[in-house]
Formats: C-alpha cells, structure tokens, sequence
C-alpha cells in the first residue's frame, strides 16, 4: 500500500536531498502531470509538474529522491535525483540489476553547482516510461531559475564552478542522450540497478509500496566517498561501471571495442587487461594496450580518461574536464596490479 | 458541406504524411538549427544543406529511420568541425535506411562519418577530409560504418584519416566503390566483415591502400569473403603516420593489398603501381589471442588478374632492405609470410615467401624463399554482393 509511509520516506531523505518539505502535509503536495509523462514532446520542464517547488527542486507526490552508492562523473555538477511513479504502481527488482519501472514512471535528474542560494541549477535530464519505450529528454534551465526549457538540440554553456574554474558546461542533445541510454538499439535507464543503490533506500521504498520487494544484492557498488574504505578493486571496477560501461558492454554504444566494462564481468582480457585496442585510432595515445599492469602511464584506459580532447577523452560525452578522484583510483588500481 | 470538410481533412492529412524537406543554411546557429532537424525528422525526410561552410562546435547525430541528409556537393556544403569541443565522431548516425550525400565533414577531432547498426546506409559523393594532410592528431576514421548489414560507400573523398579513410568493421553486405582515398594511413581497410566487394577505387598516398583484417576477440571475427577488383592502386607509401596501438600502425609504408587473417578473400584486376614495399601482401595474425572462434591465417586467396608496375624497392620492414638487395634490388610483387592456407596466385609474377611455419613466429626467424603458391583446389568465385533495391533506386 503506497503512500502511508511516503512522508517518513520523505524526511529520510533529507540528509542527502536537503530539498524535501519535512512538514508539508502529503495531501497538499502538487501530483505530477500523468499525460505530459506519457505524450508529447513538453516544452517546459514545469509542464510535468515533477516539483511542488521548482527552485529549491522539492518534488510533488510520488517523486522520491534517490541517490547512486557511486555516481556518474559529470563535470562535478552535484545530481538531484528523483524517480515518479505513478499513482498505485510500484517498481519491481530485477535482481541486483536495474529497477523495473511501470510505464507511466519517470526518472528526473537536475545537474547543479554550488549550495544554497548560491546554487545555480544547469539543467534537468528527464526519462520518460512511455508505451513504446523510454524517452530522454534534456532541459536547460533559465538564468532565472524559475523555469527549464526544452533543448532538443543540446547547448554549450560557460560555467563557473565553486573552487572558482570556468567550464564549458555541455547539455547533451536528445540524440546524444540516447548514445549512452541505448542497449541494444533500446533507451534504456543506467543508475539505478540494485546494487548501486543503498539497502536502506531499497529497504524504504519496500515499505512505502514504491518497491515491490527487495531484491537480494551480493555485491553492492561502494559508496564513493567511502572508496578508501574497500579494495581499490572494488572501487575502481565500481567507477568503470557507472562511468563507462553504459557503453562499454555488449549491446552498448561502444560493443565493437570488445571492451565490457561492467561490475559482473571477471575477464580480464574483456575489461581491458592487455587488451589492444580495436578503434581508438589517436585516443591510444602511443600505448598498446587498453591495461598494462602496474604500468598506468602506458595504459590507453587511463590515457583517454587523462584527456579532455575530442577523439581521445573518454567518456565521449558529459565530460569537459578531467575527473581527478576517478583517474586517482583507476590508476592506482592498475600500478597495483602490478605487484 | 459535409463532403467539402471530409475532403479537405483528406488533404490535410495526406500532406502531413508526406515526406517533408528542412532547408537549412550555414550562419549564425549552424549548430543547433541543423542537429535539431536531424532530431526533429520524420522518417522519409530529407534534410538539404545549403552552399556554405557550417562551422560546429559539438559532434552531429541522426537517429531516425529513412532520412536523407544531402548537401549541394561535397565541394559547396562543408561540416567544418574544426572548433569542435566534444563528442567522438562529427557526425553519428545510429538509424536504418538512411542516406548521406553531397556533402563535407572538415577536420573532426575524432572520427569524420561514424554509423553505429545502421542498416541499408548510403554513403554517397562525400569528402571526409583533415585539411592539414597526414597527421596523428587527425582523426581516426573518415567513413566508418560499424556493426551493421547492407552498406554502401561510393564515390567519396577521403583524405588525412590517421587509421582508415573508408573503415568498414563487424559488418556484412558491403559494397564501397569508385572512391578516392588519399594519404590516409589506411586507405580503405575492411575488418571483420564478411561478403564484401571493394571495387573500381582510387588508393592512392596512403600508407598501405587497401587492407582486409581480421582480429581476434571482438564481438564478431571470423571475416571474409571480400572481393577486392578494379582498384588502381598507387604510390602508397607515405610514412606511417598512426598513433602506436592501433593494428595499423604496424603496417608497413608501401604496402598495395594487404591480407591479414580472413577466409576467402580474392584480389582480381587490379592496377598495382610503385608500392614499395609489397603490392600484395598476406600475413597471419601476429599476437597473442585467446579466441576459439579465430583463425589468426589468410585462408583460399585467391590473385589473379592484376597489373603490376614497379615496386617493393624500399620494404618498410627490419630487414627488409637485405632481402631487396638478396632479390636484384626490389621484392617480388607478391609476399606471404608462409602462414597462409590455400593461396592461389595466378599471376605470373615471382612470390617471395617469409617461411615462417608457426603463427606468431617473429620475423626474424624468416626464411625467405621465392615461391609458387596453388590451390589444393579449385577455389570458387565469390558470389556477388547484392544489396536491396531500394538502396540504389534512393540515389536516382
């Protein structure tokens, strides 16, 4: 039965969302607008009504916020992230893999800089659960801060981040979207799989009837702050999973390197260890393999992920800078393999 | 009046399913008016590029069904990628049935033309082009359709790409035809592919003109069945500009056709002039693999039929300038490195063969010896490539 114990799933997420209305009665939330999820292409991102409060992203009833153990490197761009079900639907796990939505579900994902008034949000990725698919649509917000227009085309924008640097802020296209959410030629959703999400939140979700049950999760990803608490293995396998292997495994956007970046894969030859690469063309850098143990100078993985260069930086997409905690992990995990 | 309305809804509705065109113009924002057409398409669409220079500051993509995107000539419409600022290719097509002719891709930071699983895909009177000439900084591929079935390639312009200027990988039903193909790395390389035909090109400046691999590993191998006839193929042997890493960096400069691995592969009537190093070359797989499903030796080829001009004065190989000396100052036009299983050459021309007798045996243990390679029998014509209709009727 959903809803009885959505506030206390609310306040929950407080810690991490610092966005919900602890003290706004369920009743008077805003509902999400069901026929903007399921058609249509909206132009603002307010049609939806995902938000009871837009600026401070404050979602309406049934959008809950979640968050990933170990996120997607985005520029450093904070992610506030939300997932809307409908009313009386619930999702169902798939193991320890991705969360099974209903059609009519929604995952919402605002990309932000800075903290409190100083926040300035960018712009809001949404995925919609439609009847014939999954729709990804990007949605730029106004300097204002009151309103996300839809930006079908994509947009390059100058940033300026906390410590200070100026970014070119890339808001992908609807089609580029599509390049990391496809699984075999299908938009598909990448964050949140069961093992990447905390058993609490899964735990909570059950009992609020967000959640059908809970899945059973061997191997959870690390939290990503915690990473010096588990083996470097853990933590740069967790990495490569989140930040390359939406395209980097079979039916992805890159299967024909031959490289299969997931969590599950234990070849070593697969994820990349002395592994020649197929089509890097300039992007190997001089290096002959994608791994090299203990070398992770001669290394193509830690080459491309070293370059913010075009034809050379990986990931091809949503990335403007180097990833400085990301490269520290992937190369120590691989000068470690060495001894 | 109630027949008036039904017909004027008739109207209405059947010109709203007619295929309808976006004009679009260089200028001020090139970048999203054209990548929000290539979005907004329906499919039987078509997108015209007018005249210009369309200067783009982030990669292109289309992935929508049967839609045309056609410039005013490869010369007039240009995609000038030279600022570009992200993504890996300039242009991505991840669509079936989709056509691309008339137009220019300038300077792409990675690769030029990429199509991911895209079936029955034109490329047709494009110029994919690094306008600084042979670099590794340019990009990769120029023409690179992946991972897909029924594709054509035909009178193109390719020059620069620092691997392969028209690269066909993981594929099936290929035809590429009466390009040019100009001081890329590889001129037209052909990977893990089955029936395909490399016909009536111009190979020209690269550093090895026509290469057909197949590697271990991927998500397909086990290529062949690639006809490669007609072709002039000439004065390859510019320097081998490729990042190491890449399979190609390894080929030497002044390689004509070049066989690595496959199962039936046929090199008939070409023209083969001043490679120095070898008009035709074919070798196994050199390093180490972990594939059952792989045979790392060129098995049934098949060489008949071609012109030879000079050539193999310079082998871009250790060792290489001995052996010239060893043969009167020039290798024999055709090589093997002896790993190969059924070859036929029935040109009469002398055929040097390295000798080796186990795969991945280093060179250096090479005994060379001049050769006269037959079949055990007789090895059959490959059966003509034949794509659908349709795709050939698109270009009328």
């Amino acid at each position: 039965m959903k809803g009885a114990g959505l506030l206390a799933l609310g306040l929950s997420m407080v810690a991490f969302s610092g966005a919900i209305g602890g003290n706004a009665a369920i009743s008077q939330l805003p509902t999400v607008n069901d026929v903007a999820v399921l058609g249509g292409m909206p132009r603002a991102l307010s049609e939806f009504g995902f938000f009871s409060d837009m600026r401070e992203q404050s979602g309406s009833h049934d959008v809950i916020p979640y968050r990933l153990n170990t996120p997607l490197y985005s520029d450093g761009a904070d992610k506030l992230r939300f997932v809307y079900t409908p009313a009386g639907e619930s999702f169902t796990a798939d193991g320890d893999g991705l969360l099974q939505f209903p059609v009519g579900s929604a995952l919402i994902k605002t990309f932000a800089f800075g903290e409190g008034d100083k926040r300035q949000l960018i712009e809001t990725r949404v995925l919609l659960h439609r009847a014939d698919g999954w729709l990804a649509l990007p949605y730029r917000w106004n300097e204002e801060q009151t309103e996300a227009r839809l930006a079908l085309a994509g947009a390059r924008i100058p940033v300026t981040r906390p410590d200070g640097s100026q970014i070119s802020y890339r808001i992908p296209n609807k089609n580029q979207c599509k390049t990391c959410h496809s699984k075999d030629g299908e938009v598909v959703p990448i964050g949140p799989k069961a093992r990447n999400l905390s058993a609490d939140w899964l735990a909570l979700s059950e009992q609020t009837g967000e959640l059908a049950s809970i899945p059973q999760v061997e191997r959870r990803l690390p939290l990503w702050e915690q990473r010096d608490e588990v083996s470097l293995d853990a933590a740069a396998r967790a990495y490569l999973d989140v930040n390359c292997a939406h395209c980097h495994q079979p039916g992805g956007g890159a299967s024909n390197s031959g490289l299969d970046l997931r969590w599950e894969q234990d070849d070593p030859h697969a994820i990349g260890i002395r592994k020649p690469p197929v089509a890097a063309g300039r992007g190997a850098g001089g290096h002959a393999v994608s791994i090299l143990p203990g070398k992770p100078d001669a290394s193509i993985m830690v080459h491309r992920m070293n370059s913010i260069e075009p034809g050379v930086a990986m990931p091809e997409l949503g990335k403007g800078t180097i990833d400085p905690e990301g490269l520290d992990i992937v190369s120590r995990w691989i000068a470690e393999m060495g001894q | 009046m109630l027949k008036f309305s039904t017909a004027v809804l008739a109207l209405a509705s059947a010109s709203s399913l007619a295929a309808a065109t976006h004009d679009i113009a260089p200028g001020e924002g090139a970048q999203e008016r054209l990548q929000e057409a290539l979005i907004l398409a329906e499919p039987g669409d078509e997108i015209v590029l007018a005249e210009g220079r369309y200067v783009l500051t982030d990669g292109l993509s289309l992935d929508v069904d049967n839609v045309t995107v056609r410039g005013a000539g490869m010369n007039a419409s240009v995609l000038d990628f030279t600022t570009q600022q992200g993504a890996g290719e300039g242009l991505l097509v991840t669509s079936d049935n989709v056509t691309l002719r008339d137009f220019a891709v300038e300077n792409a930071k990675g690769d030029g033309i990429k199509s991911k699983g895209a079936d029955q895909i034109v490329y047709h009177a494009l110029r994919v082009e690094w306008t600084n000439g042979p670099d590794a900084g340019n990009g990769a591929y120029g023409i690179y359709p992946v991972e897909a079935s029924n594709i054509l390639v035909q009178d193109s312009y390719v020059r620069g790409a620092s691997d392969a200027g028209i690269y066909v990988g993981q594929s099936e039903d290929i035809i590429v035809r009466r390009n040019r193909v100009v001081e890329n790395v590889a001129g037209i390389e052909i990977e893990n592919s089955n029936r395909a035909e490399v016909t009536e090109n111009l190979a020209t400046k690269n550093t090895g003109g026509i290469l057909v691999f197949d590697l271990p590993a991927l998500p397909k191998v086990g290529g062949g069945q690639v006809l490669v006839a007609r072709n002039a193929v000439i004065d390859n042997n510019t320097d081998n500009f490729a990042p190491e890493g890449n399979i190609v960096a390894g080929v030497p400069s002044g390689t004509g056709v070049m066989v690595m691995a496959n199962k039936g592969v046929q090199v008939l009537d070409n023209a083969l002039v001043n490679n120095s190093t070898s008009h035709v070359m074919m070798v196994a797989y050199t390093q180490a693999f972990d594939d059952e499903r792989y045979e790392p030796r060129p098995v049934d080829v098949v060489v008949r039929g071609n012109i030879y001009g000079s050539g193999g004065n310079a082998p871009d190989f250790e060792g290489g300038q001995f052996l010239a000396a060893a043969f009167g100052g020039a290798l024999p036009p055709v090589l093997t490195d002896g790993l190969h299983q059924n070859l036929s050459v029935e040109d009469a021309v002398p055929v040097v063969s390295l000798g080796l007798t186990e795969v991945g045996q280093p060179f250096t243990q090479a005994q060379p010896q001049l050769v006269q390679p037959a079949a055990d029998g007789a090895i059959a014509a490959l059966p003509a490539v034949v794509l659908p209709a349709e795709m050939e009727a698109r270009l009328k």
